[in-house]
């Protein structure tokens, strides 16, 4: 809770056109006023690195140092002013408590950023609404969700233009959403990170360490803390199964578009056309990964990140899991009576994916790729800081 | 693995839960011995002041990994001769430098990580190899490896007193709780935390102060020397002066205790230091901040009120590691003097003369550059400029206490000795016996390397005697 005097002389900086930090943006700076004094854990990740290039921490600094820490929990295990100790350092929270901020905070349209604030509830509406509408559409068109006489083909129950005409604003809009956000952050963060554009070398390396997750290795390779303070690849591979799933999926989607409407190949395919292996790999890894990473995020140790976010992580990866394995069963159910009944199943809970992804946990791949491209471009730069030259 | 019971005697125990006492216990369990590790402190606050660390000095004949050129045998020796003035005993000086060559495997296979080192540090690139991390995570992984070889660990377990017989090992207690084990390690760290003890040793200065009583401790604040204590009054051959300790001038604002390196001020070759009256009293130019940081708590310690300031200008900030704190700032130098509650009048006085003084040639802080002082006392000898640029800005200094010298003389074997007979089952390692080596002074690193070395030590040994027992036992039942 902010006092009355904080409040005061902030609504007085307000005034004057000074920058006001948050209670979470003012708390990153303190601890990274001790840590830029101790730096010890400047072989773990990159965002250490980072901040010995900054002697100050402005709210643009914090929030691309923010997103440039992928909450592995190495510094807090290795820190010496963790609590219990009077300085309280917790660099993975604090990060993580301005990171849901940046995601607020960068939302587009602004409004909508209150979304990020109660993920859970958003999240839940969103998969109502889709399942609902999905099923209701089907009863209308169909009469029933229970059927024999569709013959195994998705456009008897929905109409290939009707899917169109409802996913591709959608998915558009999220996709907008998206890079409007991320557009405006970097335009932001980008003056705190030497103002150099973006060069093919410093492109080809955060993509290499955005592809392979390099922060979660622990910067020793065998990899970041979960529980405690042993280290583990689980997460990393976990992740790997979740992301390179949800890419196959995406990439069968996108492919069995191209089939449509390029070769005029209507759906449904089957094995071993290309979409069905994409979609049935992907799927199995989207299902696998997401389970290890709920498994992996209700075991993680209580300091780790925000509190606050876990419903947000939490659902993100249980709306994950359910696409695959909704998606799954409608494979398997395809010529059964169930046909409609599982596709509007599967259709709702990927319209609730796609509706929510800018309002929700899948941002963090956005931003902390941009804060990773900041970071490949910045690093390239002489330090503007010569202690480390002495 | 063994895992053993509770109620059943250790083979070895060893009492402390820093770098020493898990190396003994690792080398000890290696050895294929039971082991009962007693750590005073609870969890969260375990393994003493190695948690502070962050570096070995490592001698080393080539490039190594992270080590860069080499840093033969000689030059670590001679660097050791220096700083100590000579007190040391150059045959386990030699072996703390030797063992220092070969114990980074040993340490990687228990988990601990290397890496090059951290920005701000790269002097020590040739001669420190620094943990990933800091000294929590090599502190954490050997825990962990501890834990995986079966090595009993207990916390919150503090030892006050043991049951010694003619020389020899028989029982540790906690309070009341008796403990039997047939070889003991005491690796229970100095007594830089007893406020007590420190006032005692350091008496009462021509000025009627209490010196000790200013001073802070960097590190942890559970090594009270009880057992040191207990062990000095039972007849254990002693060694090194209760006031000699690794010591640094630290930030006066620093916590009492566990305020670690973040308190550092780094900032002393670059300015000034005056003391409470407003005068500068040691060369801050002397040499590479690095090799003489060390020397500085002493310095601070022997002036009046035990504090001294540090005085630099807007030339300075961003070539020095920046302080927790920051700066007390000032446009001129008297509101600065009057800022820090320093007289005015002294402090421009010497600041007028020392700048007056100031011969710039070509600074140049990675060289001991041709910048210096003329005609005032003390002289600077190097990285001389004029302050005279605003804002200007002033820290605090306050002894910080690393840790103590005083210990328990020992030899090759880590044996405690009583009227120079050594032991044959009690065993001493780290900042207990780290005055064997450092009878006084401090350079970076050799603390973890003198733990390393005798920690592992006097685990092997603790190992081998308990077996030789074992093996009697058995053949006389």
């Amino acid at each position: 809770m902010q006092t009355l005097d904080a409040l005061t002389s902030d609504a007085r900086a307000l005034a004057n056109g000074e920058v006001v930090m948050s209670a979470p943006e003012t708390e990153v700076a303190r601890q990274l006023q001790i840590c830029n004094a101790c730096r010890y854990c400047e072989g773990f990740c990159a965002m250490f690195p980072a901040m010995t290039r900054r002697l100050e921490f402005g709210k643009a600094d914090i929030h691309y140092l923010a997103n440039l820490c992928h909450n592995c929990g190495a510094c807090l295990h290795a820190c010496q002013y963790a609590p219990p100790h009077e300085f309280a350092v917790n660099v993975p929270q604090a990060m993580a408590q301005v990171r849901g901020q940046t995601y607020a905070d960068y939302a587009w349209p602004p409004a909508l950023g209150a979304l990020y604030k109660r993920n859970g509830l958003t999240l839940s509406l969103a998969l109502a609404a889709g399942l609902s509408l999905f099923l209701l559409l089907a009863l209308q068109m169909n009469g029933t969700l229970w059927s024999g006489q569709l013959a195994g083909n998705f456009y008897n129950v929905f109409p290939h233009n009707l899917l169109v005409s409802l996913f591709a604003p959608v998915f558009l809009f999220a996709a907008l959403a998206l890079a409007l956000g991320v557009r405006r952050f970097w335009r932001d963060i980008t003056p705190a990170t030497s103002g150099t554009a973006l060069t093919p070398p410093a492109a080809g390396e955060a993509t290499h360490d955005v592809l392979r997750l390099k922060y979660l290795d622990g910067g020793h390779g065998e990899g970041c803390n979960n529980e405690d303070d042993a280290f583990t690849l689980s997460r990393r591979r976990a992740h790997h199964l979740t992301f390179y799933g949800f890419m196959l999926c995406f990439a069968a989607t996108s492919l069995a578009t191209v089939y449509h409407y390029v070769f005029g190949w209507a759906a449904p395919y089957d094995l071993p056309s290309l979409p069905k292996i994409l979609g049935a790999v992907g799927g199995v890894s989207l299902l696998l990964g997401t389970a290890g990473l709920f498994k992996l995020n209700m075991q993680r140790h209580p300091m780790h990140g925000d509190a606050a976010q876990k419903p947000m992580d939490l659902g993100f990866m249980a709306l994950l899991f359910f696409t695959s394995l909704s998606g799954l069963a409608l494979w398997a159910g395809r010529g059964s009576v169930a046909l409609p009944a599982l596709l509007a199943i599967h259709l709702g809970v990927v319209m609730a994916l796609f509706a929510t992804l800018p309002y929700g946990k899948f941002a963090h791949g956005i931003f902390r790729t941009a804060a990773l491209l900041r970071f490949a471009v910045e690093k390239r730069q002489p330090n503007p800081i010569g202690v480390g030259s002495e | 693995m063994t895992t053993q019971a509770s109620t059943k005697q250790p083979d070895v125990l060893v009492i402390g839960g820093g770098n020493a006492a898990l190396c003994a216990a690792l080398m000890a369990a290696e050895a294929g011995a039971t082991v009962l590790m007693l750590e005073a402190a609870p969890r969260e606050w375990r393994g003493g002041n190695s948690g502070h660390t962050r570096n070995l000095r490592c001698m080393h004949e080539a490039p190594q990994d992270v080590l860069v050129e080499a840093y033969p045998e000689e030059e670590y020796w001679q660097d050791l001769l220096k700083v100590t003035g000579g007190i040391t005993n150059e045959k386990l000086a030699r072996l703390v430098i030797r063992a220092s060559s070969t114990c980074r495997d040993w340490m990687r296979k228990h988990g601990v990580h290397f890496q090059p080192p951290l920005s701000g540090a790269l002097h020590v690139a040739r001669t420190n190899a620094f943990f990933m991390g800091g000294g929590k995570a090599l502190v954490n992984a050997y825990y962990r490896s501890a834990e995986k070889h079966g090595v009993q660990i207990r916390y919150n377990a503090p030892v006050d007193k043991l049951d010694i017989q003619d020389g020899r090992f028989v029982a540790a207690y906690v309070g009341e709780e008796r403990i039997t084990a047939k070889t003991c390690v005491l690796a229970a760290g100095g007594f830089e935390s007893n406020r007590e003890w420190l006032r005692e040793a350091w008496g009462q200065n021509e000025r009627g102060e209490w010196p000790a009583d200013n001073f802070l401790i960097r590190g942890t604040q559970f090594n009270q020397g009880v057992l040191l204590k207990h062990m000095l009054a039972h007849g254990a051959d002693r060694i090194g002066d209760p006031t000699q300790a690794h010591m640094v001038a630290i930030d006066a604002r620093a916590p009492l205790y566990d305020g670690g390196i973040c308190t550092r001020i780094d900032c002393v070759s670059l300015g000034v230091v005056v003391n409470r009256d407003g005068q500068r009293f040691y060369d801050e130019g002397e040499d590479f901040w690095p090799k003489r940081y060390a020397i500085w708590g002493r310095l601070v310690a022997q002036q009046p009120g035990q504090i001294g300031y540090s005085i630099i200008d807007a030339k300075a900030i961003g070539r020095f590691m920046p302080p927790v704190f920051p700066g007390v700032q000032a446009n001129t130098l008297p509101e600065l003097a009057h800022k820090l509650g320093l007289p005015v009048d002294t402090f421009m006085q010497t600041l007028n003369n020392y700048n007056h003084a100031c011969r710039t040639g070509t600074f140049d802080h990675t060289r001991l550059d041709d910048c210096h002082t003329e005609g005032v006392s003390p002289a600077k000898t190097h990285w001389a400029r004029p302050i005279d640029t605003g804002p200007f800005y002033g820290y605090a200094l306050r002894p910080g206490i690393t840790f103590t010298y005083l210990g328990l003389k020992t030899d090759e074997t880590a044996a405690v000795r009583f009227n120079d007979v050594p032991s044959d089952n009690l065993f001493v390692a780290g900042e207990m016996m780290s005055g064997n080596v450092l009878g006084k002074g401090y350079t970076a690193g050799v603390g973890m390397s003198i733990g390393t070395a005798f920690g592992r030590i006097a685990g092997t040994q603790a190992a081998k005697a308990a077996l030789t027992i074992k093996e009697a036992t058995h053949a006389n039942a």
